[in-house]
């Protein structure tokens, strides 16, 4: 017995985010660490929960382990239901074969019969690569008040920046009569944020439409969303005011870290309204030392510090040795950082070594972020260029090159 | 594990009337970020225990509250799993404030020793700080064939004694052959009882029987030293690391000897898949400004410092004001300390406010204490 839900999600969570190098060598983008304690998909989730959505199908295809752990029953953000809650959707095997999720329309378009089976009027798709703090029933609210077939929220960009997005033309009731992909010259500074509204009943003929169509790549923003423009449906667009990031380079998810210090932060995890849940490990209170000096920074249960960290993002049970520094970085959990070793415009990725004396990054006009894959051990001595990247096989290659002080 | 756990909630409150005012001793808040609760609870959860029972008297819904379904000890089960136990009152029963020892306690229960398929119970208090495999302690209890096996531990008394603690002579061979009270005539080295027991499950239920029939109020008193020549009464001897609580100083005392002594802290925290467990509550981190100063602290998550914290322990939530200075102090969930505020050697309960521009002081043997949700 499936109970009916006026709203079924779909989260896109398969990418494999390889703008973000080695921190997605083993994980999928959506459980990449951020913010000290959470992980990207923790952003859409706990909006799921604070909208009131509780049956949300999470589509997983790359590295799914850590992702598939990290979700389990869903018990973090109260997912963990009877009816409805979170689902984990791979890719399977069927009747007439298996396939991979080819794109974003083929993804959904496998997972018909999950949607079905809670006979939704709407379905909401979202993707699992950004983090922002949005009221999805208020975007429902606004796709069932202008009587719409698609809503597509927007975010107001800088019209510099337009051509990196998806841009929306709409008039000025929010319906849209254009669509352009990245566009040249853009003629509008709304961009589209991957989040769309639509009737359920029409999305499951497009999504079929569009799977007996040999020419298409089965993609939401380049077939979906234009063919239904083409058709003349009724899409508006939801605008959408607030902070929002696509943290799919290593620069945005840097920035986007560095934009939760400062004495006014500009994305505020403390608001008691919208909590952002997590899964936590147990672990023990952070232990500041005699010595330690904490400026401008963010830290989780399970630190222990000793030497001086300033303008960083600590995850759960960094450890920071007596003499060590570690400026405008993000490390993540588990990693310790030896004695003496030195760490600036960084991404430190979990469970990693920085021995004593190591000089990871260095502070640079360009924003050039070093990262540092998950459990590697950088000897003691290293140096690491600003900017470099370092994985298992870079750290040999290094050593090799005899490059330590 | 072939045991199931009882955990007693409320015993020894009155030394600590003023952190049990509102509150169980299981519920008193200790080291940043657990109740008391948790530490006997994660003894037995790591110990592979996977049904106990939660006895409590009065002064339950903090506990209740903290507990919940059981899910963050991993013991919300459709088999065993976590139960608070309240007391059993009937309809025109006058109930007479109900149990205050053990024995009393378990007769309260007693329906709910009927159907218990381990063969032993594993009994704790939860005025205990530790961390400790109470797999060794019910191996000993097995190979030594005992009936109840108390665990102790050596310590010099002549320091005093919390008034509710319990002194056991044993012979070489560790046979309990006396038990006392908090006497005042003990000198030097004794066994004080750690308040974890192990029992045998039918031995308990027979006990229960009796204790009800016979109107027994005391399980050393009644029990135990009426039946120590045919019973095999036993101590189990721990060396670890092992703090009790007997008053405010010394509950001062113990919180800060978290942040002093490092040992004591890794042989509570840092001891590989024996985590301490507690509630979730998913605060966001700490937050550190650049007006921060910290040193010497042990800091909960969703804090924020924009002030000078110094050999403090914050709860999560703790807010502190610019400029303000606190040193020596035990700040519970929620506190906030306002700008300029001047504080040393204070403990404040729950939703404190402190307003800006205050100068609060104890001293380390008197520590001040605001109650939960005042607002100075």
């Amino acid at each position: 017995m499936f109970q009916k839900k006026e709203c079924v999600v779909m989260l896109l969570a398969g990418g494999q985010g390889s703008r973000l190098y080695t921190l997605t060598e083993s994980t999928a983008k959506p459980a990449v660490q951020f913010g000290g304690k959470y992980r990207i998909i923790d952003f859409p989730l706990s909006n799921c929960i604070n909208s009131g959505l509780d049956t949300v199908g999470v589509l997983t295809q790359y590295q799914p382990l850590v992702l598939n752990e990290y979700i389990g029953n869903g018990q973090p953000w109260d997912l963990d239901r009877s009816r409805g809650g979170v689902m984990v959707l791979p890719p399977y095997q069927g009747k007439n074969g298996a396939d991979w999720y080819s794109g974003t329309a083929n993804a959904i378009y496998q997972n018909l019969n999950f949607i079905d089976r809670y006979d939704p009027d709407y379905v909401l798709i979202l993707s699992g690569d950004h983090i922002y703090k949005m009221d999805y029933a208020a975007m429902l609210d606004y796709h069932k008040k202008m009587n719409a077939d698609c809503t597509i929220s927007v975010l107001e960009v800088p019209l510099s920046e337009a051509s990196r997005f998806g841009i929306m033309n709409a008039d000025e009731n929010g319906k849209i009569f254009e669509f352009e992909e990245k566009p040249k010259q853009p003629k509008s500074t709304k961009a589209s944020m991957g989040i769309y509204i639509f009737n359920a009943k029409l999305l499951k003929e497009y999504l079929i439409a569009d799977e007996n169509d040999p020419n298409s790549s089965k993609d939401f923003g380049k077939n979906i969303i234009p063919k239904m423009l083409d058709d003349g449906k009724s899409m508006y667009a939801y605008p959408f005011s607030g902070y929002w990031k696509d943290v799919g380079t290593i620069a945005s998810l840097w920035e986007a870290n560095m934009d939760l210090l400062g004495d006014k932060p500009e994305f505020d995890l403390y608001d008691k309204n919208w909590r952002i849940f997590s899964r936590t490990s147990a672990r023990p209170p952070q232990f500041v030392g005699e010595d330690a000096k904490i400026h401008g920074s963010m830290m989780s249960e399970g630190c222990e510090i000793y030497g001086c960290v300033e303008n960083s993002v600590l995850f759960d049970g960094v450890y920071v040795a007596p003499g060590a520094v570690v400026r405008d970085s993000v490390i993540m959990s588990g990693t310790r950082i030896e004695a003496g070793a030195r760490v600036e415009y960084s991404i430190v990725d979990a469970d990693t070594v920085i021995c004593a004396g190591a000089v990871i990054g260095a502070k640079n006009e360009e924003d050039k972020i070093a990262v540092i894959g998950t459990k590697l051990t950088v000897p003691a001595g290293m140096t690491i260029a600003a900017g470099e990247m370092v994985n298992e096989a870079k750290l040999s290659e290094l050593k090799e090159g005899g490059n330590i002080a | 594990m072939n045991a199931i756990g009882i955990i007693f909630a409320n015993l020894h409150e009155r030394n600590i009337p003023e952190l049990t005012r509102i509150r169980t001793v299981g519920s008193v808040p200790f080291g940043c970020r657990y109740r008391l609760i948790d530490f006997t609870l994660s003894n037995m959860v790591n110990s592979g225990i996977t049904d106990i029972r939660v006895v409590t008297q009065y002064n339950y819904q903090s506990l209740m509250d903290h507990i919940g379904s059981g899910k963050d000890w991993d013991l919300a089960r459709r088999s065993g799993g976590i139960k608070i136990l309240p007391p059993n009152m009937r309809y025109n029963q006058n109930y007479m404030g109900g149990a205050h020892s053990r024995l009393e306690s378990l007769m309260g229960i007693a329906a709910s020793l009927n159907h218990i398929k381990e063969d032993y119970v594993i009994m704790a208090d939860c005025d205990g700080i530790c961390n400790i495999d109470l797999d060794d302690l019910l191996r000993d209890h097995i190979a030594n064939n005992a009936d109840i096996t108390m665990m102790t531990k050596r310590l010099n008394i002549n320091g005093g004694l919390s008034e509710t603690a319990t002194i056991i002579e044993a012979d070489e061979s560790g046979r309990i052959t006396d038990l006392a009270m908090n006497p005042k005539y003990a000198e030097g080295e004794h066994d004080v009882a750690l308040n974890i027991t192990v029992i045998n499950t039918k031995y308990l239920q027979n006990i229960v029987q009796e204790a009800i029939a016979h109107g027994f109020t005391s399980l050393t008193r009644d029990i135990m030293m009426r039946n120590k020549e045919e019973r095999n009464y036993r101590i189990y001897r721990y060396e670890g690391a092992f703090a009790t609580i007997s008053s405010l100083e010394d509950y001062f005392a113990t919180s800060m000897e978290l942040i002093t002594n490092t040992a004591f802290r890794s042989a509570l925290f840092g001891i590989d898949r024996r985590p301490v467990l507690t509630k979730v509550r998913n605060s966001a981190p700490t937050r550190y400004t650049d007006a921060s100063v910290v040193k010497n602290s042990l800091i909960a998550d969703g804090c924020t410092v924009d002030g000078t914290v110094e050999n403090c322990i914050l709860f999560r939530g703790v807010k502190i004001g610019r400029g303000a200075v606190v040193k020596n102090c035990i700040l519970y969930q929620d506190t906030v300390v306002g700008e300029n505020v001047f504080m040393n050697c204070v403990i404040s309960d729950k939703n404190t406010v402190i307003r800006d521009g205050n100068v609060l002081a104890g001293h380390p043997s008197k520590p001040y204490f605001i109650g939960k949700n005042q607002m100075l």
